[in-house]
């Protein structure tokens, strides 16, 4: 099922959890380890946040060995590019609609 | 020209329109004439009033949050998994009106609002790495 725009949206909320997601980002591939180092909480409450990020579609994850490796998917950002492409449209063509109101109406 | 901003998720869209905002308000207002331009509605302009918007495709679900007639009218607006709030601000400007529609998906809503807080904190840093990954994302 796809995500709502609001999931992603909390999802996010979380500024550690946005750190992680960010990091991954910028960074490429990492594993928990790494982002432990940087994250400033402790590798279970990382290895937490990256599920909740996975469950949202925002990372993915690899085994290699004994390290799991987690990547970026910016595909899971999409539901909010619907949201806004959506709207822009819809709010435009309103506007078109309320102007052509506004001159058939008396005063 | 509306303009999807990512920085805090809304949409502007902005007019000029050659009618006061005496007469633009009637039609924000009026559910008559709502229904002609933008959806079926049981709106009044009071303050935490819950309404609907209706159509074919669905309904939206709103309470009005701010009236100040002629000048600005707010009202949440959910629907499509995203609460949001839908502010109309009216600028006299000459002979006409400065008609300006704000969609934001942080909101003055309560939990809007406490997420918003939450999320300020580190989010302009958090724009950039999402425009960045946003340029690579396949059109």
């Amino acid at each position: 099922m796809r995500t709502s725009p609001d999931a992603v949206l909390k999802t996010l909320a979380d500024p550690t959890r946005r750190a992680i997601f960010e990091r991954l980002c910028r960074e490429g591939e990492q594993t928990v380890h790494v982002l432990t180092d940087h994250a400033g909480v402790s590798q279970p409450a990382v290895s937490k946040h990256l599920g909740v990020l996975k469950l949202a579609g925002l990372v993915r994850d690899r085994r290699a060995g004994r390290e799991t490796h987690y990547s970026a998917q910016p595909r899971g950002l999409e539901p909010l590019l619907d949201w806004m492409t959506f709207y822009s449209a819809f709010w435009q063509e309103r506007f078109d609609r309320l102007e052509d109101l506004l001159k058939r109406i008396d005063q | 020209m509306s303009k999807p901003a990512i920085e805090t998720l809304s949409i502007v869209v902005e007019r000029e329109i050659p009618f006061p905002p005496e007469k633009i308000w009637r039609a924000l207002t009026q559910p008559h004439l709502i229904e002609e331009w933008l959806m079926k509605s049981d709106f009044k302009p009071i303050m935490d009033h819950k309404f609907k918007f209706t159509a074919d495709w669905g309904s939206v679900d709103c309470q009005v949050m701010e009236v100040e007639p002629h000048k600005t009218l707010s009202y949440t607006w959910g629907a499509y998994g995203l609460g949001s709030v839908v502010t109309w601000t009216l600028t006299p400007k000459g002979n006409g009106t400065q008609l300006r529609m704000e969609q934001s998906g942080f909101g003055t809503d309560k939990q809007q609002q406490a997420f918003y807080n939450g999320a300020k904190q580190g989010w302009p840093k958090f724009i950039a790495a999402l425009e960045q990954v946003l340029a690579g994302l396949p059109a």
